[in-house]
């Protein structure tokens, strides 16, 4: 307990002192977490719609699938995304090994099967609900997807963040594909096991601390915004 | 009222299965601009929504013909009608969102939107209430907001399922008031009702069905001192036509206590 | 339907990707993704050992070698085999370990035109103050160790095939033991890095075999002190090797050779040999 206690001063330390280190590793997490997150979207709200909207051959297999995915074990896919970047790999020859794009990578590759998934679940219920109104009021294709993702977009957004969560939480993946190399793709997590392997476990707490707090604010600056939206509807 | 109206609409041999089951059988008639306010009634598994689902388009007859007057493009003819359902489906935002919502929908130009939409609150009464969530009023207020959406794009028929359901009589009094008051600018209602007593008071003509099929159809005053069909005159007097059925024998109406509601779906 | 799909989504997608690349343009760095800086910085990558990187070596003597040569130094460390299959397959340019014999054999290998002998640090025994199998002080380390399994007294093996479990293996060997045969009794195969295995020994009060390095630098000793070292069994020496550019021809030579050139010159063994923890210098150079 007292290593926990240590810890979290140590934490507040960092913080308040803005610790250049701490802010280059926090900067590059957020740069690697944020940039997934948006490509998974951009990739799998496209999915999404076309697995809750359109019926056929073979979409229960991709649906389940997609499902399953979503619990990938983080170090098997660095593995794999590691040997595909490798030199001796296929893809060798773009030199994205240890570098952040390839922690981007193996992180979309995390984080596209939750917004799927959770995205689909939400817009297929929605249009449930929603079908026979916009059926009736004679909305195109296009207006009633419009309707659908705007009204849901509150759980949509929190898919994104159950996505966000998954990548900046994650160390298995990056080590592998990012190496860890300091300056360059060292990011929370893998400090944090860094630390924790030199046996600086206060400071690896400490860090802990941090992500945790990092995550907490993300978390809240949603709920704001979306609590701030609500409030607005009804003005 | 702008456009030719796309009445009269005209029913031929419609049919319709689920799951395996006739629930609409061999339907033939013909809706037109009179009378203004025609109510469908009958007991339950009658086909009534169908009938409704089938006529407004949100489902396609299996066998038969549905014609409207006018030839329509789908946009037009959304455009021509609209639908109140028994519970209101309200989108998620504020009320006076849900109407001009629907007035983008139908091609309403976006300066006209703001005043459409007041308006359509003011005459139902919900005019303090454009900015709330729609999710938030009252059920009754919900109906009435599902009413305003509806007749907001200016229908020329308005078909609705029970929408008085479930509502109290306060709300459901004030709700029958701009079905009249809609019928009288014009616009053709066809409504189902399970209150005899609703259907009194606001039907010009009624349609009753029995198990897929129209068993009458007269108008109002007619159907109530001398209907013709003698399974209209057991659900008048209130009794529970799902426990009736005609014996094999000689035709006449008995009481089965074998039979049940499902019964009601069979061929 | 699905054309409708997939434009409304992707504007969708689109929108919140502008906001996202507003907020991450206006980090350091600017670049949403920021691969190997090509404009400015020159680098190499050097496939390491986890327990090399964790004593701290690297941060000390990289800044001096930039400072002179310009050059980046990126250290991928991981354990000793997969520095060693790293090379193997050209994501490295320089593979630098402490196992003799696998050099070699990359060396034999063609993966490597020669091995340069870098410099030496010791492995030693640590365990728990308490001493149950009474190993303190001893010279031969793998009587040490034959004490150990006679106590059947906790022992934790990094079990990872890197040069430090390897050079475990062979002093069980001397010894006439085989601890596999204990192993989750007493023997408790990690499979993990050095500081990892000494986080673990010492919450179990469990001997050990640490390099000096991570050992001196490790921050959670809890009770554990130093019990056998000076054997010349316990000598730990470290090889630099430039990975082949006939197997890979992508890989930076020219850089590359400037790094090992520099890592042998004078400078560089100052800076290695200058490298203290608690006064002790980790590493030596040859003469």
């Amino acid at each position: 307990m007292d290593v926990i206690w240590q810890a979290t001063l140590a934490s507040f330390s960092m913080l308040m002192t803005l610790d250049d280190r701490l802010i280059e590793v926090i900067l590059l997490s957020l740069r690697v977490s944020l940039t997934a997150l948006v490509i998974a979207s951009l990739i799998g709200l496209p999915i999404a719609a076309c697995l809750a909207f359109t019926r056929f051959p073979g979409r229960k297999i991709i649906l389940v699938s997609f499902n399953a995915m979503m619990g990938l074990p983080p170090v098997v896919v660095g593995l794999v995304v590691y040997l595909l970047l490798s030199r001796s790999g296929p893809f060798g020859v773009f030199n994205l090994l240890f570098t952040p794009t390839a922690m981007i990578i193996a992180q979309v590759v995390l984080v596209t099967p939750i917004i799927v998934s959770l995205c689909r679940e939400s817009l297929e219920s929605m249009r449930r609900e929603y079908h026979d109104a916009l059926r009736s009021l004679g909305a195109t294709a296009a207006q009633a997807i419009s309707v659908l993702v705007w009204d849901g977009r509150f759980t949509l957004a929190t898919a994104h963040l159950a996505g966000f969560g998954r990548a900046i939480a994650e160390v298995g993946a990056v080590m592998i594909v990012g190496g860890n190399i300091d300056h360059v793709t060292r990011v929370m997590t893998t400090t944090i096991a860094l630390e924790a392997s030199k046996g600086d476990l206060v400071v690896a707490l400490g860090l802990g601390v941090v992500l945790v707090l990092l995550s907490l604010t993300i978390n809240f600056l949603v709920y704001g915004v979306r609590s701030l939206g609500e409030a607005k509807v009804a003005s | 009222m702008t456009g030719a109206s796309p009445l009269p609409l005209r029913l031929e041999s419609v049919g319709l299965s689920r799951s395996g089951k006739n629930v609409l059988k061999d339907v033939t008639t013909t809706f037109a601009v009179d009378p203004p306010k025609t109510v469908i009634i009958g007991p339950n598994g009658a086909g009534k929504s169908l009938l409704l689902q089938v006529c407004h388009g949100l489902i396609s007859a299996d066998t038969g013909i549905v014609d409207w007057a006018t030839p329509q493009n789908a946009r037009a003819l959304s455009r021509a009608q609209a639908m109140v359902f028994q519970r209101p489906i309200l989108f998620r935002r504020s009320a006076v969102a849900n109407l001009i919502l629907a007035l983008k929908i139908a091609g309403f130009a976006k300066s006209e939107w703001r005043d459409r939409a007041d308006g359509a609150l003011e005459r139902t009464g919900l005019s303090r209430h454009a900015a709330t969530p729609a999710r938030s009023l009252s059920f009754g207020e919900q109906q009435r907001l599902a009413l305003a959406r509806a007749l907001v794009v200016e229908p020329k028929v308005l078909f609705l399922d029970e929408p008085t359901a479930s509502l109290d009589p306060a709300a459901a009094h004030l709700v029958e008031s701009l079905i009249d008051e809609a019928a009288t600018s014009g616009v053709k209602i066809i409504m189902i009702s399970h209150d005899l007593n609703q259907t009194r008071r606001l039907a010009d003509e009624i349609i009753f069905m029995h198990r897929g099929r129209i068993k009458e159809r007269a108008p109002a005053d007619q159907f109530f001192t001398r209907p013709e069909n003698d399974l209209a005159q057991a659900f008048i007097n209130g009794e529970l036509l799902w426990r009736r059925r005609r014996s094999i024998f000689d035709g006449a109406l008995v009481d089965d206590e074998t039979c049940s509601s499902e019964d009601f779906n069979k061929s | 339907m699905i054309k409708f799909s997939l434009s409304v989504a992707l504007a969708f997608g689109l929108g919140l990707g502008a906001i996202m690349s507003l907020i991450m343009g206006l980090a350091p760095g600017g670049s949403i993704l920021n691969g190997p800086n090509k404009t400015t910085d020159s680098f190499i990558t050097v496939a390491s050992t986890t327990s090399t990187q964790n004593s701290g070596l690297f941060d000390h003597i990289l800044p001096k070698f930039k400072a002179t040569s310009g050059i980046s130094v990126r250290v991928v460390a991981v354990g000793t085999g997969a520095a060693i299959r790293l090379a193997q397959a050209g994501d490295a340019d320089v593979l630098l370990v402490h196992h003799q014999a696998s050099e070699e054999k990359f060396v034999a290998d063609g993966f490597a035109a020669k091995r340069y002998p870098l410099m030496h640090n010791d492995f030693l025994i640590v365990g728990p103050a308490s001493d149950p199998a009474d190993i303190k002080g001893m010279a031969d380390s793998a009587a040490a160790l034959s004490k150990i399994a006679t106590a059947k007294a906790a022992f934790t093996s990094r079990g990872d095939e890197s040069g430090t479990h390897k050079r475990e293996r062979g002093l069980w060997a001397s010894a006439g033991v085989d601890p596999t045969a204990y192993s989750g009794a007493w023997y408790r195969e990690t499979g993990s890095g050095m500081g990892t295995t000494l986080n673990t020994s010492a919450a179990m009060g469990a001997y050990t075999l640490s390099d000096r390095g991570t050992w001196l630098s490790f921050a959670n000793k809890q009770n554990m002190i130093a019990l056998v070292e000076g054997d010349p069994r316990l000598r730990n020496d470290y090889g630099v090797l430039l990975v082949s550019e006939t197997k890979h021809p992508h890989v930076k030579t020219r850089l590359g050779q400037i790094f090992i050139d520099w890592l042998l010159s004078e400078n560089g063994k100052a800076a290695i040999n200058g490298y203290k923890i608690k006064r002790q210098a980790l590493f030596h150079t040859a003469a």
